[in-house]
């Protein structure tokens, strides 16, 4: 199988990240349940990832990175537990449906008022929206890094330049570029930065987290066993442990500090390198094609290792299936969980699909996927 | 029967993670102790706690001062 759909999830991992997982298994305890040496192991082995995400995403401080299940959970996480009745929020078109449920689910339940900043016909923003959405009562900027269906890349230190201007809470959604690409909340402005640990760092489905600057004050919405404080009757108020009530996933932390390690040994530029130059072979060779379509702006100097694409009027899910049943490629077909865009893009009927590069995918794969496109459009 | 240690210090602390920072830290600049429950008759939010010979003291302070390590407290206990 050629595995395209890295979107979704990183199919293939490095294997020095099953093995953290499995001798996580059989050997540690849980984290911060005890000093016993099988719960220590497991202390010492979150604690080591969250240096190790913290520097990877550009975080000062270690203990404020929060592991979570995934970014979907993050992204709630933070939406719920700084937003509050009479705020108004600003999103954009780009949005995955986990930043735009949990806004749509605050706009119904606390009247929080929503903006969204439209998207063009090539899933482009124009930044001066952003400024001209500001009323008295915005409360905050929540907004991707990267389309999960187009690949456009928003500006983000630009965007977090406008937060700080105008004293705004800067959310970001890294699902689709952590791991892929340089990432520093702190010089960008980000004030949480929600990302997913399964995607582009190539860690186990069920890792994700946040990064939340100093000073930033977010409600728990989940409380329980920490391992601290038990007699208290509110749930701890400091980092990580506000957070963090219950048993953690350390067996998929211990993965995904693994991982962590994986991309630091190559280097995200490398990584970025490689996988743009398989998305933009993959681009030039199947734009030329007669009767294909592709969606979003490559034009853009950094963008997520995604092209979408459809083939005449055929049904997305049907070239989908084409592909998968006829040349053995996995893609994803449909509309993404990113509604907004589709109907951006004017593909809210016919879906795309679309073809995601990752770090293990090669140009021979790439080559085949061009010439499999070309014989569905003959 | 338990074995007596005698008298010990004990670093405490707010969260695991805090516990965890300082363990690296003392590690990194060669300080000796080590992770360990906290004694019952010692308040504290964290349930581990860093163990060490009282004469540390001044040492351990440096670290803390050195790093900006997170600490609820440091109070010595016959154990």
């Amino acid at each position: 199988m050629i595995y395209l759909d890295n979107a979704a999830t990183s199919l293939r991992r490095p294997q020095e990240v099953i093995d953290a997982v499995v001798r996580a298994m059989t050997s540690e305890g849980n984290a911060a349940r005890g000093a016993h040496g099988a719960a220590l192991s497991a202390s010492r082995t979150v604690y080591s990832a969250r240096v190790k995400l913290a520097g990877l995403l550009g975080c000062p401080r270690a203990d404020h990175v929060i592991f979570t299940s995934n970014a979907t959970e993050a992204l709630n996480i933070a939406l719920f537990g700084t937003l509050s009745a009479g705020d108004h929020v600003i999103s954009t078109d780009l949005e995955h449906n986990s930043v735009l449920r949990p806004l749509y689910a605050l706009n119904e339940e606390r009247g929080v008022e929503l903006s969204f900043v439209p998207a063009d016909d090539r899933g482009c923003i124009d930044y001066k929206d952003i400024e001209r959405l500001i009323k008295s009562n915005t409360r905050a900027i929540v907004c991707t890094h990267a389309s999960n269906l187009t690949g456009n890349r928003l500006d983000m230190p630009r965007i977090g330049a406008i937060a700080k201007k105008n004293g705004l809470l800067f959310i970001a959604d890294a699902s689709q570029s952590a791991g892929c690409t340089e990432i520093s909340m702190q010089e960008w402005g980000i004030d949480i930065l929600c990302f997913t640990g399964h995607k582009g760092l190539m860690g186990p489905q069920g890792t994700g987290g946040m990064c939340i600057r100093e000073g930033v004050d977010i409600r728990p919405w989940k409380r329980g066993g920490s391992g601290v404080s038990s007699y208290d009757v509110r749930q701890p108020d400091a980092y990580p442990t506000r957070l963090e009530a219950g048993t953690l996933n350390v067996h998929g932390i211990a993965g995904l500090s693994a991982a962590a390690d994986y991309i630091q040994s190559i280097g995200t530029d490398a990584i970025e390198a490689r996988e743009s130059a398989l998305m933009r072979r993959f681009y030039q060779g199947v734009a030329e094609i007669d009767g294909v379509t592709v969606y979003g702006d490559f034009e853009q100097k950094k963008r997520a290792p995604i092209v979408a694409l459809n083939i005449r009027d055929y049904d997305s899910g049907a070239v989908a299936d084409e592909l998968f049943h006829y040349y053995g490629i996995a893609t994803r077909s449909g509309a993404h969980c990113a509604p907004r865009m589709h109907r951006a893009l004017g593909t809210e009927k016919q879906g795309a699909v679309r073809f995601s590069f990752g770090w293990f995918n090669t140009t021979e794969e790439t080559d085949l996927a061009i010439e499999a496109v070309r014989r569905i459009a003959e | 029967m338990i074995h007596k240690k005698g008298v010990r210090l004990f670093v405490t602390f707010h969260t695991t993670a805090d516990a965890m920072a300082f363990e690296r830290a003392c590690r990194t600049a060669g300080v000796d102790g080590r992770l360990a429950p906290v004694p019952r008759s010692i308040t504290s939010d964290c349930g581990i706690a860093w163990e060490t010979e009282p004469p540390l003291r001044d040492a351990l302070a440096d670290v803390i001062k050195r790093e900006r390590l997170n600490t609820a407290g440091i109070c010595e206990r016959e154990v």
